[in-house]
């Protein structure tokens, strides 16, 4: 069966879940957040949420506090950039063999 | 047939604008350069004095002109842009990506020279240059085929969600009044239906479009197989391909309407007893004409294909017309460096396969607006005979009418 | 009724040449011809600069796009651009050259085998105040010389075509130019 059948005539997607594929497997670091420093979580209200709205895969919830779907989180450091607290920092994963001198 | 129209006397530009307004354009962006200017200043005029409702963007540059046309054809509106020369070749990534999110724009180029040296002239190297860009090429040879090729480009375009080039000689026909049939409004607004993309952005069913599309086909997030880039180029292929029958569709039903036939992808003249055709495009097409009168009182049985669509080819139309010839002179007002005229590479590859076995002798002419006469092509066409009788059949390079 | 004419005008930028060609054929199409066009000489135009245009009147639907090459009317707004030899090019044998000038076609004293009428067209211009800018607009009120000399189109199809293209104010003092022009011409012709 060929692609006919997707009916499109240019390039199309609708957005959901793992339309980009599994991307927790491109991670080579991972952010972990300290939620004593997140603006949130110290205000206990919904202001700050930079993090979820500069994450370029929507991985980040809208919640107090945040939380990050590590099967999609791509690692790449974006949110732990924008976060004006620096309560997101960025941590190698483990056992890859990415690092030139290891 | 309720024909209502009027005759006006019109330049080629203002008869390019008069078809626009005719098809209800909603959005325009143009950037000026000559010849092609006095289009947009009478587009923006009609919309200052609210005769054209439509949304007249200015912009800074043709790249973003045609950036504007595509984001608004894909939201739902039928645009128009205009330009000529370095203005279309600065559209030149625009044009591709038009075609490929298969946007049904329609573009009027003033053919003119490009650049180096600065030429404000005409000839048809611009749009030559955009060829393979996946957009339909129509040629007009007079400022009539002008307005009425803009209407049923609209019309063609939406049909097969193909953006259409309309091409016309810069100062020839763009700075040249002519008395022009204008069509009246409402039998335009019969002949062309409203648009309907095939997209629409609507934020209650979000989409992207035109995202990065790997080589090979995938699966998406519900499950169905998609095009890979390459299934994508196929369909574009494919709607060029059998856009024929559109183009000359809608030319049949236009004439039915307006009295003015455009059934067929090329303009023939007396080939039906000629076995000498001279092969012109654009309003070099009207000077052929003048040329074969003169070689007919001469005894040569002489006819005229005005090639009209570049783009699709109308490959075996052309092989069947030429039929009969033992000789075809081409004359190009484009060069493809190193080859020879593009429209005399395309009948080579026409007759290709087919008994036709015509002799075929390519000149190129006009370029930078040198002024092409009816004498000049005698003259070619007389030499051509000439090295027929002389069993010189296979020229390698095209000959240039020119003073070196 | 000639079958066709090709018609050549030469002004300084700023004269309105263009314009003329226009005009003529658009009166040309209302007298009943076929086929019409006209065109500015291709290219840049500067004001005071020797400008071209051409008109091409026929009796049928016209196919030549070339430039004309051999008129049979040459009208010449600027007396003083008859020291170019391009003015009078190719003009055929028993055409007409128009020329605003002051001087009887005699004292032009050009000796080609051509037609020649004169008509002080800025005089009369600048007698009715048809000033633009500083510069008589001499463009209409040739026209009627052309008239005069060629009898290639009627007063009636020019004054249509005046009133088409101009708004209500200027059509007056344009057409009042043209029959004023039409009267003072003097023609000469060649035996
Ligand atoms: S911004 Fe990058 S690193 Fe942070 S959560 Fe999103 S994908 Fe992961
Ligand atoms: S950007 Fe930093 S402070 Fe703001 S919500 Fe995200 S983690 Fe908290």
């Amino acid at each position: 069966m060929g692609t006919r059948d997707c009916r499109h005539i240019c390039g199309e997607s609708s957005p959901a879940v793992g339309e980009a594929g599994k991307t927790g497997e491109w991670r080579d670091s991972f952010p972990v957040i300290d939620p004593e420093k997140c603006l949130l979580v110290r205000q206990n209200k919904p202001s700050c949420f930079l993090c979820w709205l500069y994450c370029p895969d929507a991985v980040i919830s809208k919640t107090i506090p945040i939380q990050i779907n590590m099967e999609y989180c791509k690692g790449c450091g974006i949110c732990a950039q924008i976060c004006p607290a620096h309560a997101i920092t960025m941590v190698r994963e483990e056992g890859l063999c990415l690092d030139e001198t290891g | 047939m309720a024909r209502k129209a009027s005759i006006w006397i019109l330049d080629g530009n203002r008869a390019a604008a008069q078809g626009v307004k005719l098809s209800r354009v909603q959005v325009i962006a143009a950037y000026p350069i000559t010849p092609q200017s006095p289009v947009t200043e009478k587009l923006s005029e009609f919309v200052e004095g609210k005769e054209l409702d439509a949304q007249y963007i200015a912009v800074e540059s043709e790249h973003s002109a045609l950036a504007v046309c595509t984001s608004a054809s894909m939201v739902g509106a039928r645009t128009f842009t205009a330009t000529s020369s370095h203005g279309l070749a600065y559209m030149h990534e625009m044009l591709h990506w038009a075609a490929g999110a298969r946007l049904p724009l329609v573009l009027a180029c003033v053919n003119r020279a490009i650049g180096a040296p600065w030429n404000v002239l005409n000839d048809q190297q611009d749009s030559i240059s955009q060829r393979d860009t996946g957009w339909i090429q129509i040629y007009a040879r007079n400022n009539q085929e002008i307005i009425d090729s803009i209407i049923q480009a609209y019309k063609i375009a939406e049909s097969i969600y193909v953006p259409v080039m309309v091409c016309y000689d810069g100062y020839v026909l763009s700075h040249t009044e002519m008395p022009v049939d204008v069509p009246a409004q409402e039998d335009v607004d019969r002949f062309l239906p409203p648009y309907k993309p095939h997209t629409i952005l609507d934020p209650a069913n979000p989409k992207n479009y035109n995202l990065v599309t790997l080589a090979n086909p995938r699966v998406n997030a519900e499950g169905v197989l998609c095009h890979g880039y390459m299934e994508l180029r196929y369909l574009l292929q494919e709607a060029l391909q059998n856009s024929r029958e559109t183009i000359t569709t809608v030319g049949r039903e236009f004439g039915e309407l307006f009295g003015r036939s455009y059934a067929n992808m090329f303009w023939e003249n007396r080939l039906d007893d000629a076995d000498v055709v001279i092969v012109a495009m654009g309003s070099l097409a009207m000077e052929a004409m003048v040329a074969a009168d003169i070689l007919r009182e001469a005894g040569h049985k002489v006819g005229v294909l005005g090639l009209r669509v570049f783009r699709p080819f109308p490959k075996a139309d052309v092989a069947k017309a030429l039929k009969k010839s033992r000789l075809v002179v081409v004359f190009d007002k484009n060069i493809s460096y190193g080859l020879e005229g593009a429209t005399c590479s395309e009948i080579k590859s026409a007759l290709y396969g087919n008994s036709v076995r015509a002799v075929i002798r390519n000149f190129i002419v006009g370029l930078g607006g040198r002024d092409v006469k009816a004498r000049e092509l005698v003259d070619a066409v007389n030499k051509s005979l000439l090295s027929l009788k002389e069993g010189d059949l296979n020229e390698e390079y095209p000959e240039w009418i020119c003073a070196i | 009724m000639q079958d066709y004419y090709e018609i050549r005008w030469h002004g300084r930028g700023g004269q309105g040449a263009i314009t003329a060609a226009k005009i003529l054929a658009q009166a040309a199409y209302l007298e009943g011809y076929q086929g019409v066009t006209a065109a500015p000489s291709f290219g840049a135009e500067r004001r005071g600069a020797p400008v071209s245009a051409s008109t091409r009147i026929a009796t049928q639907t016209i196919m030549v796009v070339s430039q004309v090459e051999t008129p049979n009317v040459v009208v010449v707004l600027d007396h003083t651009l008859l020291k170019y030899d391009e003015v009078t090019s190719g003009l055929v044998r028993g055409g007409w050259l128009i020329v605003n000038s002051w001087r009887h076609p005699k004292e032009l004293a050009l000796g080609g085998d051509f037609n020649i009428a004169t008509a002080d067209a800025t005089r009369v211009c600048s007698s009715l105040g048809l000033i633009v800018a500083g510069l008589t607009v001499v463009n209409t009120a040739i026209l009627g010389a052309f008239i005069r000399a060629t009898e290639a189109v009627s007063m009636a199809s020019i004054e249509k075509a005046i009133r088409e293209r101009f708004s209500n104010s200027e059509v007056d003092i344009n057409l009042a130019a043209i029959t004023q022009t039409y009267e003072i011409t003097k023609l000469e012709k060649i035996k």
